[in-house]
Formats: C-alpha cells, structure tokens, sequence
C-alpha cells in the first residue's frame, strides 16, 4: 500500500480510527456534549480529507476499493448528511438523560460502512460495507428501548436485511460461479460480452433483490412503514438518507456500468419496480394518517422516482439521479428534523400524528416553514429543492426509450401531492390548544435553518450542483 | 429588468405583509395595496414608452442552469403588459372586496395573495419554457392555502382544484421535456428558450401530441368542457377575494399560454387540431351557457358564465387569424374586469345576506339600488352589450372564427343569446321581483363603489376605445402568430410561407389552416435565407412577400425564385 492509496482512502480512516476514539472517549467520561464534539469533529474532519482523496483520485486501492470522483462525491454526500442527522440525534436525545452517547459510535460506523459501499468494488467490500451499515442500523433502530415499538422495528429490519443479504450473497454466489470474478471492473467487461448470460442473469436478479430490499421499493417495502414509524425520528432520517444513498450508489458502480440494453430481463424489472414502487408509495401514502408513516410511503415513490433517471443513464440520468439524491437527502432530513424536534423521546410514541401537527404554523412559525417547505419539496413544487430534482429526473427518463416512465411519474406524483397537501394545509389551520409545544434545541434549530435554506436555494439556483456533480462524473 | 422588479415587488412586499400585522390590524392590506399601485405604476409606464419599433418593450436573459439550456429569459410585450396590468388592477379588487372580512392572520392571507399574483405576474413575463412551468406551479400553492380562509373547512373543492391543475400542468411538463429533447435531436441545440425553439420549429406527428400536453393545462385552467368541473365548486366555496383572482386573473394564464406558447411552438399541429379544438369551444359556450339556467346560487351562475366567456378566448386562439386573435385577447381583458365585478357583487350580497342562493335574494333593487345599478351593468357586459368591453372581444373573436369555418362560428353565437337571457334573469331574480322583506341593507360602500366604479370605467374604455388596446398588442399577436400567405398555385394547390427568425419554410397544402408542410413535398425542411432552395423554383415563385418582415426577406421572395 502506497502513500497514495493511504490518502485516497482516508475519509475511511478517519471515521473507523473516530469510532474507536469515541467508543473509549465515552467509557472514560460520558458527556453527551464531549460526544456530540467528537462526531462532529471526526466527520469535519473526514470531509475535509475527502480534498487530498480527490487529489489522487481515480485511484484502486486494494482490489477492494475504487476511489474515484463519483465515490468520493456520494462520500461527501453521505458524511455531510451524517453531520447533520448527529446534530439532529443531539437535538432530540439531549430533551432526556438515559445514555445517548453510544449512538453515536453507531453512527459513526453506519456512516464508515455506507462510505466503503460508495467507493466498492468488489463483492467482499460491497457486504462487508453492507453489514457494517446494516449492524450499526439495528442497534440504532431499537435504541429507543423503553418503545417497544422502536425494538418491534428493529428486531423486524435485522430479520428482513439478513433475508435480503442471504438473496445477496447468493446472487454474488451465481455471479462468480459464471463469470469466476467478484470484482466489478472484471465483471462489467465481461458481463457485456455475448455468450455469458447462462445463470449470470439469475445472480444479477438475486443481488438486484437485495438492493431492493435496502432501497425500500416495491415489492420489497413492506418493513418500511413499521421501521420508520418504530425507530427514533433521527434515526428515520438516517436510515432514509445515508442507508438508501449508499447503497444507490453501490447500484449506479455496479449496475450503473453493465450495458443493461444486454438484459432486457434486468431492465423489465427495474422499470417494473419502479412503476410498482411510484404507484404502490403513493397510493399507500394516501390511506396514512400518521406523519411518520406516510414519509416511509412517500420515501418507496421517491425511490421509484430515483429509478426512473437510473434507467435512463449515461451522461444525463445519473447526474439527475444523484441530484435528485442530493435535493432528496436535505428534504427528508428537515421533515424527519421537524418530526424530531416535535418529539420528546421520554414519551411512547414520537409526534407522528397528524393532529400533533394542527395549527402548528401559530405556535412555530419557522418550524412550520420549515416543514412545510420540505413537504413542497417532496412534492416537486417550484422554489424548491425537490422542483428541479423532479425536472432533471423527468428529463433524463424522456430522453430515454423508457420515456412512459415518466407518464407514471407524473401521475403518481399528482396522486403525491394530495397527502403532502393535507399535511401542509393542516398546519395552517386554526389550533384547537391541546397540541405540543416543546422548546426547540439549537441543533435542531441550525439544522432545519441550514437545510431549509439549502432547499430553497437549489430551488432556485440548482446550477453549481449540477457543475459540482458532473465535475465529479467526469462529464465536465 | 422591469419583468423582475414586477415580480419582486410583490414577493417582497408579499414577504413584508406578515411581520406588518403586529403594527396593526389594517397595515398588512395597505402594504399590499401598496404593492399592486407600484406594480401598476411601471405597467402605465411602461406603456408610454411603447413605441412602433418592434413588439418587446423589455427583455432580459440571464444564463440560470445553462448546462439543461435553461435561461432567466423574461420579456415584456404588449400581450404580457396588458395582462400584467389586469393582474394588479385585479389584484386590487381582490382586496377591496374582502377588506372587511373579519379574519385574524391578515398577514399570512396578504402575503399569500401577493405570492400567488406575483407568481402569475411570472407567467406573464417569462419566456423559457421551464422558467414558464416554473411560475406556474408557483402561483397555485398560496392560491391553494388561501382557500382555508373561505366557508369550505374540508378543502374539497380547493383539492380539487389543484389536484386537476397540478395533473394537466405536469402533463405539460411532459410536453415540454419531449419539445426539449425532440428539438434537441433535431437541431442539435437542446434549450427551453422560446425564442430559439420557435425560430426552429419541430415537425411530425409528436407535435400533436406535445400540443395536446400545452393543451390540456390550459383547457383545465380556462376551463373548457370537459375539464371544468372543478369550476363552480372553487369559485363559490373560495373566499371572495380568490375567486376574484382565480376568475379574474389567472384563468387569463391560460388564454395567454395558448397565445404565446402552444400555437407559436406547434403551429401546423394547432392548425391540424383546430377544427377538433374549436368544436369542443363551440358546445362548451353552449353548454356553460344552458347549465348557467339551472344555478340557485348568484356565485355559481356566474362561475358558469364565465366558463362561456373563456370558451370565446379558446375559439379564438385557434382560429388563428389576426381579428379572433386580437378579439381573444380583448375578451381576457374586459372578462377579466367584468368577473371580478360580478364576483366582488356577489361577495358584497353574501356579506349583507349571509350567502348567496336565490331564496335569500329579490327586490334588492328598492334596498340596495347602487349595488343593483352596478349589478345590471355588469350583466350587460356580460351579455356583449355594444359599448362595453365584452363586445368587441366577442365580436372580434366569432368575426375572425367566421373566416375560418362558418359553422362553428353559427354552433358558438346561440351562447350569446342564452347569455343575454341567463344575465337578465339573473338580474331579474336577484333584485327586481318580490322583496324578500323589510330588511334594511348598507346599500354600495364608498369602497365597493370606488372599485365597481373603476372596473366600469375600464370595461368603458375597452368598449369605446378598443383600438389603443389593440395597438399595443397587434405588434406582439402578429409577430407570435406564424404568418402565412396564400397564393392560388396552377392545380388548385396552395403555397404558404412560414417565416421564422432566421429562416423560411415553404409548405403547400388544401387551405392555410391546413397547410402541409414542405417535407412532404420532398422540399427540404428549413431554407437559409441566404442559400435559396434548388428544384423548388415552380412552387417558390409563387410565394407572395410578406409584411412585418424585415425587406431583406421580401428581396429574396421577391427574387423569382
């Protein structure tokens, strides 16, 4: 291993040598503060490493690893969404005592393992990565422990993500049976020759299921709903963001490369979930009364919504895919932050029903703008961040064969609007004077402040992104 | 720079209305008030410096994401000023009708009513396709809030109405990707900037369909037929001043969208269609105008009224020559000031009355004679009584609809009739007839009076001096409007012209709504003007100079070729 391969894989390093600082940091003294310090710190600090990184960039680094400039851009993606769901888990935990300080070592190495799967590439570093990520997700699933729904949750994502990396792993099986590789700059070349299909199909169908479990869509949704309204609202963000980002990521390394027009299997079934996920999301979202769970439908359609740019490709749908990436993470981050900072943690459930929210805009007016403008957001409204994600994701998809995809975008998307509507409107309405009205943290105030203004700004000036991620994709 | 400052002074004036109500009750109205005035203040100064060199008064174009061809492309025409102005005087009846709503947030309703005209203002100006879709989106979730502060605590009908925008406007985003990428591969250069894709236009079958997608989100938001069901229910469930905006304003959006965008970017698709389009117009005047006769309620009857008078702005549009086009556009104008009037009418009986079906209504005329003098004025503006501005629009529009196909135009004039009947019976129900008693009613406030007293007198001025309107927009109709000339070719063909920016098409055909396109000919698609066609010299000779064009142009026509 050289100097460079050293520096390319830092922002690696430095979050697996943080967890082990904080992990003793917390065993010599338990500050909840301290804590907070360190994360932050260590995430700064492996953002901040991410610049020598893409100096040596593209680099391979072990068979294992290839750090290149769309790695490292998802890198950057996932520390900064992590910085912002420890302030967030701050802001909710810090309202109670109990011991929140281990949550973060948690967080720390689902963040280490959401980044190795960014920059895989290779079977073995795509699972170790994978169940890095999904360990450190159920400890922090269940954390509310005293909840028996946050431990119902967790004990039912650690049974569905095993479910999902046994399909996995015997995808990864069939694949290296056929082709006698696992690394992903020998099987894309490979894959695209005629004459490999044989069971190579099958495996790829086997890993692409276990994907769609992580990614949440249709039909592999169904632990969605129950995880998201069962975990902390913090740790809902996360797993929205960081845990479907990584592995979106891994899907465009692997998936992203493979001339797909080769397997018209393949595409048949990422178009079919991405119709299913869009409707079936949406549709399901209409019947929920509770916040958290109609998020956990919306995020299924926003997924779908993320598909249909993957399947058109090339040079415009994975930058409209990872910007859509980019608006979303900022979206749901406000909306789970807004949930959050609603909570408080010593209480069975979070503020996750609807009349919680009533009225809410005459007692928190910058709360209320904030969420309100993350529900516009999801719903692709202008001025908002989530406007030109859908613009960019619809034009990608026309300019594809597959452009009646984006039909159903538009339909289902319509079929979106109505229950973001009904959350948005309620707020404005009269109070009835039963509802919450907790103090607000500062954490989550910078947060909301700084993402809310994030989604407006990409609603309005969306072109340095857009520079920023081409740049990183080579595309200029 | 003058289309941004519109915008920005009511979004920001909008901005200020909310913290201002903690300075007192009223200061929120008077800021917006204040607002509009500005606003219009720069429309009437802009229109004096309009002059006859050419039909932008003001344009500006700032790169916003060039790396999907989207630019900050505003201008400002006479079609674009018209409206902007109608939207603030609009705006400013809006306010009026509803200033003594008692409602707590005066604030919040202030800064969402200011949002939703600045994001129509937007539409008015805007000249990128997305920048376009843009506002348009915009304009309709402050619309969508504003209706919790009227009588409909469900929000059904405000659900309604923007589930069905929100659906036909993303169908015209689909539309306008497609026109993105099928004029990208056709050209090579992939932009959202009218004026580049309309100096070259696309061709085939897609057209259809990409105009069908325009199509639909103005059909909805004028409304016509079969997409107006979310009409009366949001008319007459919105709180008043709304409805002034949604009536008034900013079902305008859509007469404007199909003036500026749809048939300028597809003209020959708009020609195939118009005989399908006009038809639908055609029954929807007849129909809106038969259901208005089954309305208990004054709101919904003029909902209903009003779909009639939008359908004589789709007649119009399609009809595609110089009269029914300028007649459409005097029909947005003046309806836009008789809406509002009727509306601001009906929300001053359901102020005194406590709603505003018919049993609660009669003999108002002894009770209330102001508001009962206005009442019948407007109505006759409403019926197309010479001298008021709804005439000339409707005149101008079944003038210019008769040249291009009789029968339409004799299948859309009986709407005229019923209207005529409908709006005196209205009169006659609401205050003539038998006195719903006693009641001792506030006749016309000095403020109903200013504002009903104002719409007249620019439904006056439409009327009796149509030709200074139609000055300033002829310029920007006719530039928008492909020009086509006709000459008789040996073989009873036709040759028209299509002239873009930069180009000339040749196309041959049965009539020039029907005009084929030159590729069918085996002629080729667009012709430099510096590089005349080879193999066409019998069709080409025959193509007669056009007017508006620059003599250069006329010198190649004219060259024999």
């Amino acid at each position: 291993m050289s100097g460079a391969d050293l520096l390319a894989i830092l922002p690696l390093l430095v979050l697996g040598g943080a967890a082990v600082v904080l992990m003793l940091a917390v065993a010599l003294r338990r500050s909840l503060q301290l804590t907070l310090l360190l994360t932050l710190l260590a995430l700064a600090a492996a953002l901040a490493c991410l610049a020598p990184a893409v100096g040596v960039a593209p680099r391979r680094v072990t068979g294992l690893l290839f750090v290149n400039g769309f790695g490292l851009l998802y890198v950057g993606l996932l520390i900064s969404t992590s910085l912002a769901g420890a302030l967030l888990a701050y802001g909710y935990a810090g309202k109670r005592g109990g011991q929140p300080e281990e949550a973060y070592i948690l967080l720390l190495l689902a963040t280490l393992g959401g980044s190795v799967l960014a920059l895989s590439d290779h079977f073995a570093s795509f699972f170790l990565g994978l169940e890095l990520l999904s360990v450190s997700l159920y400890g922090l699933i269940s954390y509310s422990r005293w909840r028996p729904p946050s431990l119902e949750a967790g004990a039912k994502y650690l049974v569905l993500a095993a479910v999902s990396s046994a399909f996995l792993l015997f995808g990864m099986a069939l694949v290296y049976a056929e082709l006698g590789t696992m690394s992903f700059a020998e099987i894309v070349p490979l894959a695209g020759q005629a004459g490999t299909i044989g069971i190579l199909l099958p495996g790829l169908l086997l890993i692409v299921v276990g994907i769609a479990f992580k990614l949440a869509v249709v039909p592999f949704h169904m632990w969605t709903p129950d995880v998201y309204e069962g975990a902390p609202a913090p740790v809902t963000a996360f797993i929205a963001t960081v845990s479907k980002g990584a592995v979106f990521a891994l899907l465009l390394r692997l998936f992203g490369q493979i001339d797909l027009a080769r397997y018209p299997a393949l595409v048949f079934a990422f178009a079919l979930i991405a119709v299913a996920s869009m409707l079936g999301g949406n549709l399901l979202a209409l019947l929920q009364y509770n916040v958290k769970r109609l998020l956990a439908y919306s995020s299924i359609s926003h997924l779908g919504y993320v598909l249909v740019a993957f399947l058109a490709g090339g040079a415009l749908g994975i930058p409209a895919a990872t910007f859509y990436l980019v608006a979303y993470f900022a979206t749901i981050l406000v909306a789970f932050g807004a949930v959050g900072s609603l909570s408080d943690p010593a209480r069975l459930r979070d503020a996750d029903s609807l009349a919680d929210y009533r009225g809410l805009f005459w007692r928190q007016p910058w709360l209320t703008v904030a969420f309100a403008a993350s529900l516009l957001s999801l719903a692709g409204i202008p001025l908002t961040a989530g406007f030109f994600g859908k613009l960019y994701v619809s034009l990608a998809g026309i300019s594809s064969p597959l452009w009646w995809l984006v039909v159903v975008l538009v339909v289902s998307s319509t079929i979106g609007l109505y229950y973001y509507l009904r959350v948005a409107s309620i707020m404005f309405r009269r109070p009835t004077g039963r509802e919450l009205t907790p103090a607000i943290s500062w954490a989550d105030g910078v947060v909301l402040a700084g993402l809310t203004g994030a989604i407006f700004f990409l609603g309005v000036y969306p072109s340095p992104l857009i520079t920023l991620i081409q740049a990183a994709l080579g595309l200029g | 720079m003058t289309a941004i400052v519109l915008i920005a002074v009511l979004g920001v004036t909008g901005l200020l209305c909310w913290p201002a109500e903690r300075l007192g009750p009223r200061w929120p109205g008077w800021l917006a008030i204040l607002g509009l005035l500005i606003d219009l203040a720069i429309v009437l100064g802009l229109w004096s410096q309009a002059s006859a060199s050419g039909p932008w008064l003001d344009a500006v174009r700032y790169a916003w994401i060039p790396q999907l061809g989207i630019s900050l492309h505003f201008g400002i025409d006479g079609l674009s000023l018209l409206l902007v102005g109608l939207a603030c005087v609009v705006g400013l009846v809006a306010i009026a009708a509803a200033w003594r709503e008692r409602r707590q947030r005066d604030g919040l309703y202030y800064l969402l009513l200011l949002w939703s005209l600045a994001g129509i203002t937007g539409v008015f100006v805007a000249l990128d396709l997305v920048l376009f879709y843009f506002f348009w989106e915009i304009m309709l979730v402050p619309t969508y809030l504003l209706f919790l502060w009227g009588r409909d605590r469900q929000l059904r009908a405000a659900v309604t109405f923007f589930l069905y925008t929100q659906l036909s406007g993303l169908l015209m985003l689909v539309a306008i990707l497609g026109l993105y990428v099928v004029h990208g591969q056709a050209t090579g250069t992939y932009t959202f900037d009218f004026v580049d894709l309309t100096a070259t236009r696309v061709d085939g079958p897609v057209t259809t369909w990409l105009l069908l997608g325009f199509w639909v989100a103005f059909a909805v938001k004028l409304p016509i037929l079969p997409f107006h069901t979310w009409l009366p229910d949001a008319y007459s469930r919105a709180p008043t001043g709304v409805t002034i905006v949604l009536a008034g304003i900013m079902a305008k959006t859509a007469g404007y969208g199909l003036l500026r965008f749809a048939i300028p970017l597809f003209p020959e698709a708009a020609a195939g269609l118009a005989p399908a389009i006009m038809a639908f117009a055609a029954v929807s005047i007849l129909y809106a105008s038969w259901t208005a006769f089954g309305q208990r309620n004054f709101k919904r009857l003029v909902a209903y009224s009003s779909i009639t008078s939008m359908g004589f702005v789709m007649l119009g549009a399609f009809a595609s020559n110089d009269l029914a086009w300028q007649g459409a556009t005097l029909q947005m104008l003046a309806h836009g000031l008789s809406i509002a009037a009727l509306f601001l009418l009906a929300g001053a009986l359901q102020e005194r009355l406590g709603g505003t079906e018919f049993e609660r209504m009669g003999g108002l005329w002894a009770i209330t004679p102001r508001l009962g003098a206005f009442a019948l004025v407007f109505a006759l503006a409403t019926l197309g009584l010479p001298g008021l501005g709804n005439f000339v629009g409707e005149f101008l529009v079944l003038a210019g609809a008769f040249q291009v196909s009789w029968f339409l135009t004799a299948l859309a004039a009986p709407g005229l009739v019923l209207t005529t009947v409908y709006a005196l019976w209205l009169i006659q129900r609401v205050f003539q007839g038998e006195s719903i008693g006693g009641q001792r009613l506030p006749d016309a406030t000095g403020r109903e009076t200013l504002a009903l007293g104002l719409l007249l007198a620019g439904l006056l001025w439409l009327g009796l001096f149509p030709q200074q309107t139609l000055d300033l927009v002829a310029p920007s109709l006719s530039a928008l409007r492909p020009q086509v000339a006709t000459t008789q070719q040996p073989g009873n063909d036709v040759v028209g012209v299509f002239v873009g920016d930069g180009e000339l098409l040749v196309g041959t055909g049965v009539s020039p709504q029907g005009l084929r396109a030159p590729w069918d000919l085996g002629l080729p698609r667009a012709v430099p003007l510096d590089a005349p066609p080879t193999g066409t010299s019998a069709a080409i000779s025959l193509v007669f100079p056009i007017e508006h064009y620059q003599p250069s142009r006329a010198d190649v026509q004219g060259g024999g070729r």
